[in-house]
């Protein structure tokens, strides 16, 4: 079902919330979604600086879906259509629609395929082991016999979840709770406060009893068992995991996260298990406050099918079956942002190729967005691909707080972005560059800066107020003495340019290598580039080459184990290319 | 989009050494060196002064506007004279200028290429060229990287990636059990790592010494018998010498092979209150050198003092020991008494400091631990503020990690990731 969360009942977090404000950016919907469904807020990393600050909510499930549902019934010219999809419409090896169980066709000028833990899913719950996408729906088999074809290179990834628990039989009393923040920040940049009741969520931890339980039935666990071989990510272990790998630890948080204010069922976020009922029933008693609850729903581990991302180019269309784009945990990444932003793109981009227009492709300098595609065409996934805010190598300049900044603009160009936003991030840009326009425009001297108590080095240097904005002892208030035309500037936009203030010169320095990246991203590696023809590259090269198959240079350059003298192989070659067919 | 600026010209001595720049910020470099510029595509000579004004070298200045360039973009070239001092007081120059920087490993030829100024056989050319510097970077990082002092590389590399991991882990996962920051024991460390880098950076302009030569300047007051010594450890007449004093107006350089190592000695002006405009250079420029060289020979007859400070290894002889027999190390060029002893002690200093050179052999690695050493500085400085943003300390850190990156090859986040799954129990 459209909407429907299949593991935590939370949104964001520290990258993943950098992810969702890009989303918001560009008009797509999971930032208000999750604003309508958040009972508990809590920004991320408060205590440290602007550029790695995540927001984060616990979602109500039910409010969730409903708010996804209601945007998409909201916009015009969306039909849903439910049913799987068992096989693609082929016309001379482009593909041209969807085939429905029930032996629907519907036609479609390109097709973006999501098929999340389905292709292939099988579910494990100790040495129990079945067919299926999720608890309680059947896996995508047909559908996976189709993409068999297509030549692609196809992994298995495994992502696992906890038992999920009976609300009313956890003993809240003796728990630690942990409480939203007292001011919720909020996705959307179109929202300003909750709307949903906030409640906290509790908190407990593991002993060595629940350890000794665990240890002793380690065989019985799917994963250990023998049952599960494929990767499973390193940084959402389950709890055999945990206790296997960190053997001197004792104890292990778990955070109690109620799935919804009406619903029963509580996510205990740290325990993730394959090990069977009877086990996870008994460890979970061993744990403080849940000596008596029930078990709604067993955890389980579930396998599935990737494709190698590297098959795909940077619009997220598969290079060599046009017309089919894939987005989500088939490009063999995890999270609900992820995904989502993949979809954003992968849509974006498959309405353009029907209707003509040249594919959006973001850089890793635009946003989160960019750097988790680049990432996924130029390096592949060896595990459940995860954004952190330390994969992106511009952080500093691509905030959270500045996602509309970087690209509700590119949105209104390529037209994905409505009036409603439009005319918010029109009235916010104005206001945000006339107050920087004044804050450059005024230069005082160290003694008039003094005199206004700002103290700073008397070095005899005039400064803008920009640049005594970027002092750390220095805020927005402090400049108003020195211009009292400042006092009329709304909280946001001091707090905005803050941030860029506190940033400046880090950014300004790491312009150069933006403007390296750009140039070597504008340099276009042909498709029927032949790296086997490239004397002097090592094989082991050319294989790599030859499966991520770089649009650019820039991307070539990011390919595992490049060397600076195989890079300059490729562009000789490029400039022959051209040289013999201007000659 | 960066200055960058190279030895075009073979390292080492030559007559001639080429200095090249390219870039937007090439001519305004060059101007801040030469003053006023030749007009474009005609050679001019000109005096090259340092940022403090005192000169340099002087040297053929070409300049070449963009479009019209070996790399396309805005380039000069100094044709200085070819020794070591001079090319390396104008490198430090450059260094030292805003948004200029030491070209990497074939960067002109690509920036020639990206900006479509090389002709199809050249670009054909190019592949084997660019083997040949495959091969010899795979030789030179053997060598960096082999045996002990490999693996002192491999530590420094550990060390800041431990760092490194631990401030991105208190960064991407704060919300698990994870340390906030860094502790008290691995900011030390930065520190000492800092200092141990920029010491490896001083440990290497030894290391190139000993590929390149060094460079013995012999100083002392006029007609001491500066002149004669050189004549008598190279065996010919390279400076002239005369009775009248002041004879050596300029740097004689005379290059021999002295213990094994390659060594330059220089024949200075002597060093007293000229009247003479020309000798008053000439005494300038004794002192400049001197300073630059790598150890100083003094001459003295008596107590007389220099108006130079002698480092602690430089060696101080009495002149004219024919003449005048007393204590202490004494030497007379004309007689070549004391010579064998004197070149005995020069090879013993130079021995011992090469025996010390770092594992930095080129200049490129030099500026590399310089790199990585003052982004390192600027994060221990920050980590000492209260309430540092740790995500400018990680920047820092990524910077020196990033410098540090042609000397032990490539660290990219999947390994700081990796350090970080190992270390700490990462999933609530």
């Amino acid at each position: 079902m459209i909407g429907t969360m299949s593991c935590n009942p939370a949104i964001g977090g520290l990258g993943k919330g950098h992810i969702v404000r890009e989303i918001d950016a560009l008009d797509g919907i999971m930032g208000r979604a999750a604003d309508a469904a958040g009972i508990q807020f809590r920004l991320l990393n408060r205590r440290k600086g602007p550029a790695v600050q995540g927001p984060r909510a616990q979602a109500d499930r039910q409010l969730y879906r409903g708010g996804i549902q209601g945007a998409i019934a909201e916009q015009p010219n969306i039909t849903v259509v439910e049913g799987e999809v068992v096989d693609l419409l082929m016309r001379q090896g482009e593909v041209r629609g969807v085939v429905l169980g029930d032996g629907t066709e519907i036609a479609a000028g390109a097709v973006v395929l999501t098929t999340g833990t389905f292709l292939r899913g099988v579910i494990h719950i100790g040495s129990e082991r079945y067919e299926g996408g999720r608890i309680g729906e059947g896996p995508s088999q047909r559908l996976a016999g189709r993409i068999e074809e297509f030549d692609l290179a196809l992994g298995r990834l495994k992502t696992g979840t906890p038992p999920r628990l009976d609300r009313t039989t956890i003993d809240w009393d003796v728990l630690d709770r942990q409480p939203g923040d007292e001011t919720p920040v909020m996705f959307s940049f179109l929202n300003t406060r909750p709307a949903a009741r906030q409640i906290a969520c509790g908190i407990t931890h593991t002993n060595p009893k629940t350890h000794d339980i665990i240890r002793n039935n380690l065989e019985r666990s799917a994963m250990y068992g023998g049952g599960i071989e494929s990767q499973g990510p390193r940084y959402c272990p389950s709890i055999e995991d945990k206790i296997v790998r960190f053997s001197d630890k004792e104890s292990h948080q778990i955070f109690l996260e109620p799935e919804g204010l009406d619903e029963s069922t509580v996510y205990p976020n740290g325990i993730s298990t394959s090990l069977p009922r009877d086990v996870q029933e008994a460890y979970v008693r061993t744990i403080s406050g849940l000596g008596s609850a029930r078990i709604v729903q067993p955890g389980y581990a579930v396998e599935y099918d990737y494709i190698d991302p590297r098959a795909l180019r940077a619009n997220l269309e598969l290079a060599n079956v046009p017309g089919l784009f894939l987005a989500g945990q088939i490009n063999g990444t995890t999270g609900y942002e992820e995904a989502a932003g993949q979809g954003l793109v992968a849509g974006l981009n498959a309405a353009r190729k029907i209707t003509g227009e040249a594919s959006v492709i973001l850089s890793r300098s635009d946003g989160y967005l960019g750097v988790m595609i680049d990432d996924l065409v130029t390096r592949g996934v060896t595990e459940p691909y995860r954004m952190f805010t330390s994969r992106a190598e511009f952080r500093l300049s691509l905030r959270a707080d500045n996602a509309d900044q970087r690209l509700t603009p590119l949105g209104i160009t390529v037209g994905c972005v409505g009036q409603a936003r439009r005319a918010a991030f029109e009235s916010k840009s104005e206001a945000l560059e006339g107050a920087r326009a004044r804050l450059n425009g005024v230069k005082v001297t160290p003694k008039e800066a003094s005199e206004s108590g700002i103290r700073i080095n008397q070095d005899g240097n005039r400064r803008t107020l920009m640049e005594l904005l970027a002092f750390p002892s220095v805020c927005f208030e402090d400049l108003e003495a020195l211009d009292r035309s400042l006092a009329d500037v709304a909280m946001p936009i001091r707090e905005q340019l803050e941030r860029e203030a506190l940033y400046a010169n880090y950014v300004a320095r790491q312009e150069a290598d933006v403007a390296a990246m750009r140039r070597d991203e504008a340099l276009a590696i042909p498709e029927d580039f032949d790296y086997r023809e490239l004397s002097g590259l090592s094989n082991e090269l050319t294989e790599k080459l030859e499966r991520a198959r770089p649009a650019t240079l820039g991307q070539a350059a990011r390919v595992e184990g490049m060397t600076p003298a195989g890079l300059t192989l490729v562009l000789v070659s490029l400039r022959q290319r051209d040289a013999r067919r201007a000659g | 989009m960066d200055t960058i600026f190279a030895l075009a010209s073979a390292r080492g001595k030559a007559g001639i050494a080429v200095m090249r720049i390219s870039g937007p910020r090439a001519w305004e470099a060059a101007q801040r060196l030469a003053g006023d510029l030749p007009p474009p595509r005609r050679l001019g000579l000109r005096v090259l002064k340092d940022s403090a004004g005192d000169e340099i070298d002087q040297a053929l200045v070409a300049c070449f506007e963009e479009g019209a360039s070996f790399t396309g973009e805005p380039v000069v070239e100094l044709s200085l004279h070819g020794s070591i001092a001079s090319v390396d007081s104008v490198h430090r120059q450059l260094e030292a200028m805003e948004g200029l920087r030491l070209a990497e490993a074939g960067e002109f030829t690509r920036r020639s290429l990206m900006n479509g100024c090389l002709d199809l056989a050249q670009v054909e050319g190019l592949a084997d060229l660019i083997e040949a510097e495959t091969e010899a970077q795979r030789k030179q990082a053997y060598r960096v990287l082999s045996g002990s002092i490999g693996r002192r590389a491999e530590l420094w590399r550990e060390r800041l990636v431990r760092a490194a991991s631990l401030i991105e882990a208190s960064i991407d996962f704060s919300d698990e059990d994870v340390p906030d920051g860094l502790d008290q024991a691995t900011i030390a460390d930065l520190a000492a790592l800092a200092e141990e880098l920029a010491a490896e950076a001083e440990a290497g302009r030894c290391a190139e010494r000993v590929r390149e030569g060094f460079e013995v300047a012999i100083i002392g007051r006029p007609n001491v018998g500066k002149s004669t010594l050189l004549n008598t450890l190279a065996g010919r007449d390279a400076a002239i010498t005369s009775e009248i004093a002041g004879t050596t107006r300029d740097v004689v350089e005379v290059r021999m092979d002295l213990a094994g190592l390659p060594v330059t000695f220089l024949d200075t002006a002597g060093l007293r209150e000229a009247t003479d405009q020309v000798e008053r250079l000439g005494v300038a420029r004794a002192l400049d050198r001197a300073r630059a060289a790598d150890l100083r020979i003094a001459l003295r007859e008596g107590d007389e003092t220099l108006p130079l400070a002698l480092d602690s290894d430089d060696i101080v002889v009495r002149a004219k020991s024919d003449l005048e027999p007393g204590d202490g190390a004494g030497v007379s060029g004309l007689t070549g008494a004391g010579v064998d002893d004197l070149v005995a002690r020069i090879g013993e200093v130079l021995r011992m400091r090469a025996s010390g050179a770092g594992v930095t052999i080129r200049a490129r690695h030099r500026e590399a631990l310089r790199k990585a050493s003052v982004a390192l500085d600027r994060a221990v400085t920050r980590l000492a503020e209260e309430g540092a943003p740790v995500e400018i300390v990680a920047a820092d850190l990524r910077e020196a990690l990033r410098a540090l990156d042609s000397l032990v090859g490539r660290v990219d986040v999947e390994e700081l990731l990796g350090e970080i799954f190992a270390s700490f129990c990462i999933g609530k």
